[in-house]
């Protein structure tokens, strides 16, 4: 029995070797559009044909901040086998948090000039700051809570989840509950964090303007570095001794357990990391999308972010990303061409990829690739 | 069984709807005390209706209102009909002549049939260009109501005079009190006679002596009419009389207890029948869930074909609302099982054991069947017209009713249920159902053949959902994102109650309804949401299989 | 991601190429989505306006071009999209948003590019961008006038002030409160409720409404309410038995459009708040409909209020384009003051120089076809007030971007400053 447990970790070793490949391609890919966008942004005047304009950098910033999002919910899914339905929570989290930070910096910029209240708190006659807005003003601060809030949401929960052993489709419910009451939450106004409108009219970020060119290429290669860091981070994480309990505890979590593991502490610990990689991802959408609101907390977003994985491969880390890439960009191509048809594509999606291809698009190539290793009959995976 | 329960019901909701819709007869020409000038003045100075009526055509609103006042002096009750159009907005003139006239619209076309407003004399129809209506508003019909009821004060119809009685104590003039007390002698109805002495010691309330104030107050102690207990703590704040504000006083907290108590029911009923809806959205998905295993995302989709179903039967038997919507029923039911059988033929049986991508995949054909509704029916929300026999309240009392649909949704959430417990504990279908739901391999070396069990068992949870879809039309928007407002909902249910246990449903269906209403008054619609929502996780935390966990072999 | 750098690339090089001989026209309007329900009505109004102008020979004789995009109801994609309009498709102007999130999603973008945009939605007001039409009504062109109606011609007396939680009603009924206030009315006469986007349930709310209804004063419900959450209202009011004339609700947010998915039974004797009703008589205004029906092929669809204000905005940016003889934002801006329009109802709508319009208010009562009777209007049209005067903090600003000692949307009259300013 063991030694067949024994066989899943070679064959997944085998998994990091090839995405060993995977791995050199994507990070060459990443520096090479990095330089490219520095180049054709900066550098090229903006009558040339060459030149990158900065939507599209925004766009392409976008889409890495939605593939480090994605990644974090494969490192929880594909290598854990928790579905979490309420990634999107963490993420929003992270970006109100780095929204609140660039509301402080507005300062008495704002249109009632208002050197401490944002406006949407003037027009409502809020007399004075909300406790929990104290200290956004500090970069560090800001920071520090971009990562504790969803981590330690996630602590909180992952250690009533886990412990009790709410496992499999109940966990996914819960955490689909979870981002759904946060969407409620924050759409009442007196949260304080805007209600619907969320936080927006943001103007610098320390101390560059927003709205110039070069602190949207800053940014564009900030998350670029930070999708880089995060993906070996995750990678060295999920090779080490921790990993490979993870991994066997996606396989045979009660087999994991009697062998003497705490499975509970090692997939709250994970879902900690998840989570907070998620609030990374949010704070650096928010500076380069520009606005946060609520409907970042909708289960509907949760979900897709499942399907970016799905559709990319679940279990390599690269194909989440390139699931998130992908996806997104069909949808920003596809919705401009058909909007009526975007629904029924991506519907269509969901079923085709999990009936069809519970690998994803990296589980194809690599199926083609491992041809001369003898066949590989094992597709799915019990993921409860 | 159902059927006997759909006849059975039709001829109580009709003898209902009969009691407290009497049609609208016209008062009989009582007499009103309109006093003839009988002075033998020259015919031309003297208005008449007819000199008065014309001014009515081309009218502006502030005019419409002197005319009106005008028209009640010189008509009385010939100018009944005339006001009784002008309310129902069908008093219009003819653009020629300026003739008044009572239109109706000939079914859906833009033919007009005319009456002559004063003599009811029939004019022929004719198109809507050549007609223009006579402007009203809110206030003018207001006045207007208090006019007719005036004149019904005296009508044969027991329920006519009564709402006369009400709406005319509202509005204690003078000359209302000496219609009154006219009426009270020739009264022979008891409840009639007695609300006409409440409305009289109102009266006395402000007029009477001491002794008379006391003995109103004495009765109108207890009474749950507001305008009673506004009269009573006007009394409270104005009356000099130190005894009296006293008596008034406790009055009014016997009252006041009573609203309370009635508050406290009122809120519970509202709490059932959230229970009731939640009860019907979460059947389906306690069967696809909780006995297959199968997580159906789908699921509000199935409730949202349901509802336009329903609406599509309207549509087909536009003259028939009431029918309707009993037709739509078993029609509904059959098309999400429909539905529900296609999903898990093609899609669903593909996955077995593997709930995750299940839930996946149904998510994505939950997207495809909302845009499949938007593409044929538009993005817009369909109207789905309350047959007549729901529309309305059973009142129980002045300060607490309910209302049609809810009682008739939350007696048809309890009847659904039943008979999905009927199903499932004594048909052949509930017991291979629940053979395959405890031991799957087992049940297949027995000869069941497991697949069509699921298949039908799939139908069967979908067209639950259908059935829900039905009643939900009832009371929200049939529109594409109607399944997607109760999803979350219906897994909350379905996992607090316990997953495998219809009362589990039943009772957690229930108990979040009230909880939910009893939060709502204190803490506001969202927050109570998020506190419920709160509860659930942290209870499930505690208790991970819910409240009525599954014992047994079949819980692992 | 070779693929998607040098899609971009192609992209940008086909959009440098395209010749600028027509003048383009921006429509950012949500076609899919939760507000693609309102919002596809306005990007057909806007392309049946394009198409209209053009059969007259255009604009500074170049033709005109309708350029749609779909935002898709999601914010931050509003703020993409219009990126997109102005950068890629170098649009001259933009006519979109509908939700008060979108229009400050994209707000900062049409600064940055200087762009221009017109935004036909009443709104909470509380804004005036130098790069922002509001043709639509503020609260002084809505909200105001309808308490007005309620409080002298029907002698309303206790209010319950019923919204959706979102910024609009928030504001709206701050403002009102204020108001109510200022003109008498106590504390303990106003009852204040938000609900959740698309409440269903109104059981507790509708007999709470009902029993603050029942203490003797004539009482009245100001709705903000929004879209979907609507009919469960109006079903929940007529059947605890509450009719209009017992307690008339007055709606901003339900008009002609939302009532055609509406069971109109309960709804009847209700009021709603507008500049602008399809039941409006004048030759304009038949004539509108008349085309309108034509270029939708439907002869049931409606006309409402906010197509109303896109006609406006849009009649007014092609006399300002002529005024200015250019399509720069910078010469078309100045060029707008002033100008003045003939609107749906038989006035003129002027442009003032806080950007907004003046407009007639206009009170209806929902009759059973889903059109309404208008019961009431004011003698003449309203000039919309960016800042409030009802709240303390707004009462102190007041926007112009014509004077030049002034030239912002948000002067300081106390401290003489204008902040925020992004130029």
């Amino acid at each position: 029995m063991s030694s067949s447990l024994m066989n899943k970790l070679g064959h997944d070793r085998q998994a990091f070797l090839l995405s060993d490949t995977g791995s050199k391609v994507f990070l060459s890919l990443l520096v090479i559009m990095s330089l490219l966008v520095i180049v054709g942004n900066l550098m090229i005047p903006e009558t040339s044909a060459l030149h990158i304009s900065t939507y599209t950098v925004t766009l392409l910033g976008k889409y890495l901040c939605f593939a480090l999002l994605a990644m974090s919910v494969d490192v929880i899914w594909g290598y854990c086998g928790i579905l979490s339905l309420g990634h999107g929570a963490f993420f929003a989290l992270g970006g109100y948090g780095m929204g609140m930070y660039l509301m402080r910096q507005i300062g008495d910029r704002g249109v009632y000039g208002d050197p401490l209240l944002p406006d949407f708190m003037v027009f409502l006659n809020w007399q004075e700051l909300p406790w929990f807005w104290y200290g956004f003003d500090q970069f560090w601060f800001a920071m520090l809570m971009i990562l504790l809030v969803p981590g330690l949401l996630a602590f909180v929960f992952g250690w009533l989840a886990f412990r009790s052993r709410v496992t499999g489709v109940y966990l996914s419910i819960m955490t689909q509950a979870l981002t759904y009451a946060l969407l409620l939450a924050f759409f009442r106004n007196e949260m304080g964090f805007g209600g619907n409108n969320g936080l927006t009219d943001f103007k610098d970020i320390v101390g560059q303007d927003l709205q110039a060119d070069s602190t949207r290429v800053s940014l564009f290669v900030i998350s670029a570095i930070v999708l880089a860091f995060a993906y070996l981070l995750s990678r060295w994480i999920l090779q080490s001794k921790f990993g490979r309990v993870i991994i066997s505890i996606r396989d045979a979590e009660a087999r994991t357990r009697f062998l003497g593991y705490r499975t509970e502490s090692y997939k709250v610990w994970l879902f900690v990391y998840s989570a907070v990689l998620a609030g990374i991802a949010g704070a650096l959408y928010v500076p380069q999308v520009g606005i946060i609101n609520p409907s970042e907390f909708a289960p509907l977003n949760s979900i897709e972010v499942v399907v970016w994985v799905a559709v990319g491969g679940r279990g390599t880390l690269y194909g989440a990303i390139a699931g998130a890439i992908l996806v997104n960009f069909a949808k920003t191509r596809f919705t401009a061409i058909f909007p009526e048809a975007w629904l029924f594509a991506l519907g269509g999606l969901f079923v085709v990829v999990t009936v069809f291809l519970p690998k994803g698009i990296v589980g194809l190539l690599a199926k083609r690739n491992k041809k001369n290793n003898g066949p590989d009959n094992k597709v799915a995976e019990a993921d409860v | 069984m159902l059927l006997r329960f759909t006849y059975h019901s039709v001829l109580r909701l009709l003898f209902v709807f009969a009691a407290c819709y009497p049609f609208n007869s016209m008062a009989q020409d009582v007499l009103v005390p309109v006093l003839s000038e009988g002075n033998g003045s020259i015919e031309d100075t003297v208005p008449t209706i007819a000199s008065v009526s014309e001014r009515l055509a081309g009218a502006k609103l502030k005019e419409v209102a002197a005319i009106v006042n005008e028209l009640e002096t010189v008509g009385g009750t010939q100018v009944l009909p005339l006001f009784q159009a002008l309310i129902d907005g069908d008093l219009f003139y003819t653009k020629g002549d300026k003739r008044i006239v009572i239109a109706k619209r000939i079914d859906s076309s833009k033919q007009y049939l005319l009456k002559d407003a004063i003599s009811g004399d029939e004019l022929g129809t004719v198109e809507k260009k050549k007609i223009r209506k006579v402007k009203t508003n809110n206030r003018l019909r207001s006045g207007i109501r208090t006019t007719i009821a005036r004149l019904h004060l005296f009508s044969d119809d027991v329920s006519l005079r009564q709402g006369a009685i009400s709406n005319m104590s509202e509005k204690l003039t003078q000359d209302n009190v000496n219609l009154l007390l006219q009426a009270k002698q020739t009264e022979k109805n008891k409840s009639v006679r007695a609300s006409i002495e409440v409305a009289l010691a109102m009266y006395q309330l402000d007029a009477g002596e001491r002794s008379e104030k006391l003995a109103a107050i004495g009765l109108l102690k207890g009474n749950l009419d507001p305008t009673v207990r506004n009269k009573l703590a006007t009394v409270v704040e104005s009356e000099s009389d130190k005894s009296i504000a006293q008596a008034a006083a406790a009055a009014l907290k016997t009252i006041e207890g009573k609203i309370t108590f009635y508050g406290y029911l009122e809120t519970l009923f509202f709490g059932l029948s959230l229970g009731s809806v939640l009860l019907l959205v979460a059947a389906g998905l306690a069967i696809t869930f909780g006995v297959m295993g199968v997580i159906n995302m789908a699921h509000g989709e199935m409730i949202m074909l349901g509802a336009y179903t329903t609406y599509v039967i309207q549509l087909l038997m536009p003259n028939h609302i009431a029918l309707s919507i009993f037709i739509a029923i078993p029609a509904a039911f059959i098309v999400s099982a429909l539905f529900g059988i296609l999903i898990e033929r093609g899609v669903i049986q593909f996955l077995k054991g593997r709930p995750l991508e299940t839930l996946l995949a149904t998510f994505g054909i939950s997207l495809i069947l909302q845009q499949f509704v938007r593409s044929i029916f538009s993005p817009l929300n369909r109207q789905v017209a309350t047959p007549e026999f729901m529309s309305g309240a059973l009142e129980i009392n002045s300060v607490f009713s309910i209302t049609y649909n809810r009682l008739y949704i939350l007696v048809f959430a309890l009847l659904v249920f039943f008979i999905l417990q009927l199903i499932l504990k004594k048909t052949s279908l509930g017991l291979n159902v629940r053979a395959v739901s405890q031991n799957r391999d087992m049940a297949k070396a027995m000869g069941i053949r497991t697949e069509w069990v699921d298949a039908l068992t799939f139908g069967l949870g979908s067209g639950i959902a259908g059935l829900a879809g039905v009643a939900l039309s009832q009371i929200t928007n049939v529109g594409p994102n109607l399944g997607q407002a109760y999803i979350i909902d219906s897994f909350m249910v379905v996992v607090f109650g316990g997953v495998g246990n219809l009362w589990g449903t039943l009772v957690g269906g229930f108990s979040l309804g009230v909880l939910n209403k009893f939060l709502e008054p204190a803490t506001g619609a969202v927050l109570a949401k998020i506190i419920v929502l709160v509860g659930i996780i942290l209870f499930i935390q505690k208790r991970p299989r819910g409240l009525f966990p599954q014992k047994g072999r079949a819980a692992e | 991601m070779k693929k998607l750098l040098s899609a971009c690339a192609l992209s940008l090089v086909a959009s440098v190429t395209m010749a600028a001989d027509t003048i383009k026209v921006g429509v950012l309007h949500s076609l899919s989505g939760t507000m693609a329900i309102s919002e596809t009505t306005l990007k057909d109004t806007v392309l049946m306006m394009v198409e209209d102008q053009n059969k007259k020979g255009g604009l500074l004789g170049k033709k005109l071009e309708a350029v749609v995009v779909d935002p898709a109801s999601n914010w931050p994609l509003f703020a993409e999209k219009a990126r997109e309009l102005l950068v890629k498709e170098k649009v001259d102007v933009i006519f979109g948003s509908w939700t008060s999130v979108s229009r400050k999603s994209v707000l900062p973008v049409i600064e940055e590019l200087n762009g221009l945009m017109f935004y036909p939605v009443q709104y909470e007001g509380e804004e005036s961008s130098k790069n922002i039409f509001y043709t639509g009504a503020a609260p002084n062109q809505q909200a105001i006038p309808a308490v007005d109606y309620l409080m002298n011609d029907l002698e309303v007396k206790r209010w319950v002030l019923a919204g959706t939680d979102y910024v609009y009603p928030r504001t709206t009924n701050k403002i009102l409160e204020a108001y109510l206030k200022s003109k008498g009315v106590a504390e303990k006469d106003i009852m204040i409720n938000y609900t959740p986007f698309g409440h269903s349930d109104w059981q507790g709310i509708v007999s709470s409404v009902k029993k603050f209804g029942s203490e003797g004063k004539k009482t009245a419900v100001v709705s903000t309410i929004n879209g979907d959450a609507n009919v469960p209202f109006y079903k929940e009011l007529g059947n605890q038995g509450i009719s209009a004339e017992d307690i008339p609700v007055v709606a901003f947010s339900v008009g002609e459009e939302e009532l055609s998915g509406f069971d109109t039974k309960p709804l009847l004797g209700h009021l709603a708040a507008w500049n602008y009703f399809q039941s409006a008589e004048a030759d304009v205004n038949d004539e509108f409909i008349a085309k309108w029906k034509a270029f939708i092929k439907d002869d049931k669809r409606v006309t409402n209020d906010p197509m109303e204000a896109t006609y406006i905005g849009f009649k007014a940016w092609a006399k300002a384009v002529e005024k200015a003889g250019s399509t720069e934002v910078d010469k078309v801006r100045p060029a707008m003051y002033g100008i003045e329009v003939a609107n749906l109802t038989g006035g003129t709508a002027k442009v003032l120089s806080n950007h907004h319009f003046t407009k007639p208010v206009l009170i209806g009562e929902i009759q059973e076809d889903g059109q309404f009777e208008i019961v009431w209007s004011t003698e003449k049209e309203v000039a919309g007030d960016a800042w409030t005067d009802h709240l303390t903090e707004s009462a102190k600003i007041v926007a112009n971007w014509q004077d030049p000692k002034i030239n912002c949307g948000n002067y300081n009259t106390e401290t003489k400053k204008c902040s925020g300013q992004n130029y």
